[in-house]
């Protein structure tokens, strides 16, 4: 069964940038691209326990602050080493000026 | 006196662990994201010039050598080749290793191949080591790249400035590589799935090396082996004047950059070759920031950082004196005093790994690693 969480407004998030969200023990990251679409993926990023939302959105990527690992988030696809593995990702949709991802 | 163990399978590396030392969160300082966002920016366009100008004086530095040669006359042009590619490679396999110098991905790969081939540095082994250096910088068993231990091997770091251990090290393990296995340490940070990688690596290196050596045989001339191999030796002084600056004498095992690392200031041309590395407090506290914004990055976070060594000169003053006592007492180091303008940060932890500390930064006996308010 899952459920559709509201996150945050849509222009909590800038352009082109992610923020971090925590619900229920978990937590997530929250991005919004060029083109205005949203996207969401788990906020830890899979090489270690670093909060990707301190790190650097930028053409469909998002880079690790720690490493500077990469993964695509539309796809949670790792793109560059030191991160092996996928991150998870989540659907999102906006209404009201409200941003959803669903859990 | 407390014995270390720098291995990363001895006793220090669990007792790491145990302490919560290791992989643990490292302080920053606060900066408003939309600065932060500023701060890590990327363009191309900094390190092509910056990449244009080395290659181009490379070749011209190599020319003229191979031009003047044998005559000792070429000398000056083939230490200045020299430290372009034995000194200014190590630079630019860190600053592309991490993927920050240019914003297109490929230019940092490829600009990384061709230095890590240069500073005999498998690319893929690198990559993994540099990230458990940034992950565990200067706990004792976990960080990879700690280069001066205590007590200081002062002999090996001479040697290096000829680039004689690491130089042959990378040698050996390269064709340790080549052959199909790896280092037993290098197997604790690779990723098995990144293992067949390093050894395709090192066996493209070895057919180039070996080339290398065949055409000097066939020439009955070191030339070749002065433009390929050999300048990782006699150019390696100025990467190693300058990285030994970047930890020694300072705390290990504390989780606090300002406590374990330094920034000096440096002239124009140790800048180029060193790529900014100088502001390395910075860089570790946000690696992140392309190596040609550390210098705005210094200025947002000087507020709370210790003060900056003024020089490179100035820096061997400081770390000299406490070299040599760390060869007899190897629990003395430097502690870095913070600004009163600085914020503290676990001081309970530091409270073991401080302790025991004689010495400031500016000479004075035990200054706590918090602001004296
Ligand atoms: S923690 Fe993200 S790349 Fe290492």
């Amino acid at each position: 069964m899952t459920d559709w969480i509201d996150a945050c407004a849509a222009d909590d998030i800038d352009e082109e940038d992610v923020i971090r969200f925590d619900h229920d023990g978990r937590t997530f990251a929250v991005y919004r691209s060029m083109e205005n679409d949203y996207f969401c993926t788990d906020g830890f990023c899979t090489h270690e326990q670093v909060h990707l939302a301190d790190g650097l959105v930028m053409d469909h990527v998002i880079e690790c602050p720690k490493h500077n690992g990469q993964f695509d988030y539309r796809t949670g696809a790792a793109k560059r080493s030191p991160v092996c593995e996928n991150l998870g990702t989540y659907r999102v949709k906006v209404e009201g000026g409200r941003v959803f991802i669903e859990l | 006196m407390t014995q270390r163990d720098y291995s990363l399978l001895g006793p220090d590396a669990k007792r790491a662990v145990k302490a919560g030392l290791a992989a643990a969160d490292w302080y920053h300082t606060d900066i408003p994201r939309k600065d932060m966002k500023a701060l890590m920016k990327r363009e191309d366009r900094t390190a092509i010039r910056d990449t244009v100008i080395l290659f181009g004086a490379m070749a011209v530095f190599a020319a003229i050598g191979i031009w003047l040669w044998p005559s000792w006359w070429s000398a000056p042009f083939w230490l200045a080749y020299g430290v372009l590619y034995g000194s200014a490679m190590d630079s630019r396999w860190h600053e592309c290793g991490h993927g920050t110098a240019f914003r297109t991905g490929k230019y940092n790969d490829w600009v990384y191949q061709i230095a890590s081939f240069c500073m005999v540095r498998n690319p893929v082994t690198w990559r993994w080591s540099h990230a458990r250096h940034h992950t565990d910088t200067i706990i004792v068993g976990r960080d990879p790249e700690i280069v001066a231990m205590r007590p200081p091997a002062l002999f090996r770091i001479v040697l290096n400035f000829f680039g004689i251990v690491d130089g042959l090290t990378g040698w050996q393990r390269m064709l340790v590589n080549a052959s199909g296995r790896l280092d037993p340490e290098e197997a604790t940070y690779v990723p098995e799935s990144e293992q067949p990688r390093v050894i395709r690596i090192a066996r493209i290196w070895t057919a180039i090396y070996a080339a290398t050596i065949a055409l000097a045989l066939a020439m009955q001339s070191i030339l070749p082996l002065m433009l390929i191999g050999l300048p990782r030796l006699y150019g390696a002084w100025h990467h190693v004047l300058t990285g030994v600056l970047q930890h020694a004498g300072l705390a290990e095992n504390v989780i606090d950059h300002r406590l374990n690392s330094r920034t000096v200031y440096m002239n124009r041309i140790s800048r180029f070759i060193y790529w900014n590395m100088n502001f390395h407090v910075e860089h570790h506290m946000f690696p992140m920031v392309p190596y040609h914004r550390l210098p705005q990055l210094h200025e947002r976070i000087k507020h709370d950082l210790p003060a900056p060594n003024r020089s490179i000169w100035q820096a061997y003053r400081e770390v000299l004196p406490i070299l040599r006592r760390q060869l007899g007492y190897h629990d003395d180091f430097l502690t870095r005093a913070l600004p009163r303008t600085a914020q503290p940060y676990r001081v309970d932890l530091h409270q073991s790994a401080l302790g025991e500390a004689e010495t400031t930064s500016d000479g004075t006996p035990k200054a706590p690693a918090v602001p004296a308010h």
